[in-house]
């Protein structure tokens, strides 16, 4: 977190002295302002493990992004074509996730991937109960969500 | 080129909203429904929106158009979840090629208690939280 406000306030001095307020010249300035962070990591304990969660973050979008648009293709192709291939279903599903912000991180993530959503967490917190619409291959299904569970969780641990 | 990336972004954002709208009309119950309705839709605006970051590429556009899609982001899949809670417990009829359901045999309906499953003698018990009424 201390990681992310220098890096923001870098950006601002980059615009600043360079005279010229527009969001590219931003993004320059806190690119810069990453590169500088990680050269200084290794002196200043405040800053441990930000340089690394950065590039971490980014692969989590794209890959979050990629599972999004296959998703949404596979449900389209049910809704359009004739006979329903789909065989929906409310799984249990074991969180690793802990907290209660990382229990609505991971909730969220399953919610907005076509084809599952979250139904309510057991009072344990330990189960998550998902409808999901495509239960053909349960064990893939787990598969693919444990591993979004777990790229997820590795963003704030 | 950038024209071309623009109306390839507009159109798939209208074909997804569509989806969302041919799936609300077709598919057979509640739950299934919440699947193309919200997704879908939410993508599509994602999709529209940055068509519109791009088209006008201001800074205030774009930052308006950046704040869209992250709200969108973070309320679509509550609300999906909110109502897809209340429809099930409610008692909402589910498909009738509906393949199975764990939820069921671990909800009480008298007290709400949902158990996990996973519980052994010990932790069986309701904990109470912070959050509960003294």
């Amino acid at each position: 977190m201390t990681g992310a406000i220098w890096n923001l306030m870098l950006g601002l001095a980059w615009v600043l002295l360079s005279g010229d307020f527009s969001g590219l010249n931003m993004l320059v300035g806190v690119v810069f302002g990453y590169i500088a962070l990680v050269l200084i990591e290794p002196q200043v304990d405040s800053l441990k493990g930000y340089p690394a969660r950065v590039p971490r973050i980014i692969g989590f979008i794209c890959f979050f992004i990629k599972e999004l648009m296959q998703a949404n293709l596979r449900v389209a192709f049910d809704v359009l074509t004739p006979p329903w291939h789909m065989q929906p279903g409310v799984i249990a599903f074991p969180l690793s996730a802990r907290t209660e912000m990382e229990i609505t991180m991971v909730a969220s993530l399953i919610s907005l991937t076509p084809g599952t959503l979250s139904l309510d967490v057991s009072d344990d917190r330990k189960v998550l109960y998902i409808h999901a619409m495509f239960l053909d291959d349960e064990d893939e299904l787990r598969r693919s969500l444990k591993n979004m569970e777990h790229r997820a969780l590795e963003l704030f641990r | 080129m950038i024209e071309f990336i623009k109306g390839t972004l507009l159109i798939a954002g209208s074909l997804f909203m569509l989806l969302a709208a041919i799936g609300l009309l077709r598919l057979p119950d509640l739950l299934t429904r919440m699947h193309a309705t919200t997704k879908a839709a939410a993508l599509g605006v994602i999709l529209i929106m940055l068509a519109a970051a791009m088209h006008f590429a201001e800074v205030g556009i774009v930052a308006r158009s950046f704040a869209i899609i992250v709200f969108i982001l973070m309320t679509a899949p509550v609300a999906a979840h909110v109502i897809g809670r209340a429809a099930y417990f409610v008692g909402s009829r589910l498909w009738s090629g509906t393949v199975k359901d764990e939820l069921r045999p671990n909800y009480d309906p008298l007290t709400h208690e949902l158990k996990s499953g996973l519980e052994t003698h010990e932790n069986a018990k309701r904990h109470p939280r912070e959050t509960d009424p003294s």
